[in-house]
């Protein structure tokens, strides 16, 4: 790199690239540019004390942890998964105080003193929440990286619908939802599945609701 | 994401002062969408001044017949409420036409009215944008444009409000009102809350330094026939090409307010008096002076077809 700079360069990288260069020219201007740069702000830590799966968590975190971080990495629970991590894709799902959220787009400091349910706290391997047998039963997965969360929203998806929360399938506002294949389909529309498990997963969920999907 | 310090207020005029001491600090509500635009550094907040403590999370039936909204009651919680399922039909509508059920669960009322827009070119920030970066310059205009503005923008700007509440809000003549730092209130009609784009695309509303949403209030109920149509390319989970928020009398005459093509909630005085003449008479005052895109041309016929599209909707439950 010329010590002269080259147009892409800030005036003062090459200010200071030119005094480095008097002493070895070999040296790169952006090196030189890295040890000037102003004081970036400190990460902040804090306290946050939530309960997942029955068990309380005391976490010190960067402010700037999100609930999915603390879960996986602070926490070692990596049932639930990062997908887009922009809350497009649902992969990060978790019931907090019963309702799901996407844990990617909330900040761990959020969720001072909030119960949050994984996956890992749906079922176990030997006692299967109904939805995970029926996700097992009715073949709802392919590669499986997207299933916590589509399994944490389908046991959402049915206490809204039982809870009356409507939806914009529903025919009429006035008249209680029920787990039809239209209403689960379209409120399990924020859970991308890119092996195209979906005709499986509503049957899943068709079967838990005891209905026909 | 860009570090930043943590505190939660326990009163809106608390927060409101909080975020008026420090200078780069935000209010942070459900955080759906500031904490999407923290993670690409669009938005670089110092300091969140966190909200959910200041117990604004209630809808009550206000004095004149109306419904208060709480600024933090979530979008899932106003869609449900059987007040709002009852009287303002089109604002669940239009609520649950948006986002997905996780987010519905999470975003507020405020934050949904303060949603920033989903211009491809806001969000990547390798290029000019003049709401992201004032003064360098406008990618769409030239660039792919096809979800974007054709009324309400400007030579700096052609993005959209990209919400669904804040038409039915608009429909509904929502009044906004707010707290300032000195801890004074105000009330700011719905019309005058979002600006059109104009040389400061960056001022997206008319909310002051550190001037916090409380509640959006309802007027008492309209009656009628409540429709929300949204035309999009998937069934679920996408953002409008064309939103309609409508209230139709059973005499045909009514009120409607349009998404995905302007700035804010695009609702025509002009417009909804010729309604009963149909829905040409109708888009076309309502789209006087529009300025498409080559990419979003198409937009000026979807607005003219979903109008007659909610009309006859609006005709054939009438008549039921």
């Amino acid at each position: 790199m010329s010590s002269n700079g080259g147009p892409e360069l800030s005036r003062r990288g090459v200010l200071v690239g030119g005094v480095a260069s008097a002493a070895a020219t070999t040296v790169p201007a952006v090196v030189a540019e890295a040890r000037t740069l102003p004081d970036v702000p400190k990460p902040t830590t804090m306290s946050v004390a939530f309960e997942v799966n029955g068990r309380r968590a005391d976490l010190d975190l960067d402010t700037r942890t999100t609930l999915l971080d603390a879960l996986r990495e602070h926490l070692h629970l990596t049932g639930t998964k990062k997908g887009c991590d922009h809350g497009q894709c649902g992969a990060c799902t978790v019931l907090v105080n019963g309702t799901r959220i996407n844990s990617c787009l909330s900040l761990a400091a959020q969720h001072q003193g909030d119960k949050i349910t994984t996956i890992e706290g749906l079922g176990t391997p030997d006692r299967l929440h109904p939805m995970q047998a029926a996700f097992v039963k009715h073949d709802g997965y392919q590669c499986g990286y997207c299933t916590p969360g589509q399994i944490c929203s389908a046991v959402a998806v049915l206490d809204e619908i039982k809870a009356g929360v409507p939806s914009h399938v529903q025919p009429d506002l006035a008249v209680r939802p029920r787990p039809t294949g239209a209403e689960m389909r379209e409120r399990m529309s924020g859970n991308i599945c890119r092996c195209g498990a979906y005709s499986n997963i509503a049957e899943a969920m068709a079967e838990v609701a005891g209905a026909r999907a | 994401m860009k570090p930043f310090s943590y505190e939660r207020a326990s009163s809106p005029a608390e927060a409101a002062a909080a975020v008026a001491r420090r200078p780069g600090a935000k209010f942070l509500a459900g955080g759906t969408n500031l904490l999407d635009l923290m993670k690409l550094e669009i938005e670089t907040p110092t300091h969140l001044v966190d909200v959910q403590d200041t117990k604004l999370d209630r809808i009550e039936q206000t004095s004149d017949g109306g419904l208060r909204i709480g600024a933090l009651v979530t979008n899932t919680q106003l869609a449900a409420d059987e007040r709002v399922r009852r009287n303002y039909g089109v604002l669940t509508r239009a609520i649950v036409a948006g986002a997905s059920g996780q987010l519905r669960n999470k975003a507020s009322t405020a934050g949904n009215l303060l949603q920033r827009t989903r211009c491809p070119y806001f969000y990547d920030t390798n290029m000019p944008c003049n709401k992201r970066r004032p003064g360098s310059g406008c990618s769409a205009i030239g660039g792919v444009s096809r979800q974007l503005g054709i009324i309400g923008t400007s030579d700096a700007c052609i993005a959209t409000h990209p919400g669904d509440m804040a038409q039915a809000m608009r429909v509904l003549d929502a009044t906004v009102e707010t707290v300032n730092p000195q801890g004074q209130t105000r009330a700011i009609p719905i019309a005058d809350f979002h600006r059109l784009w104009g040389d400061t695309p960056h001022i997206e509303t008319n909310l002051k330094a550190g001037e916090l949403i409380t509640a959006v209030t309802l007027p008492r109920p309209l009656g009628g026939t409540h429709i929300y149509r949204k035309v999009r390319d998937r069934a679920s989970y996408a953002f409008a090409l064309v939103s309609i928020a409508a209230v139709i009398q059973p005499d045909g005459t009514g009120r409607f307010a349009v998404g995905g093509i302007a700035p804010k909630p695009w609702r025509v005085a002009g417009a909804e008096e010729v309604l009963p003449q149909g829905a040409k008479a109708s888009a076309a005052a309502l789209l006087a002076g529009a300025r498409p895109t080559e990419d979003n041309r198409f937009k000026i016929a979807l607005v003219e077809r979903t109008l007659a599209a909610v009309m006859a909707d609006a005709k054939a439950r009438n008549v039921a």
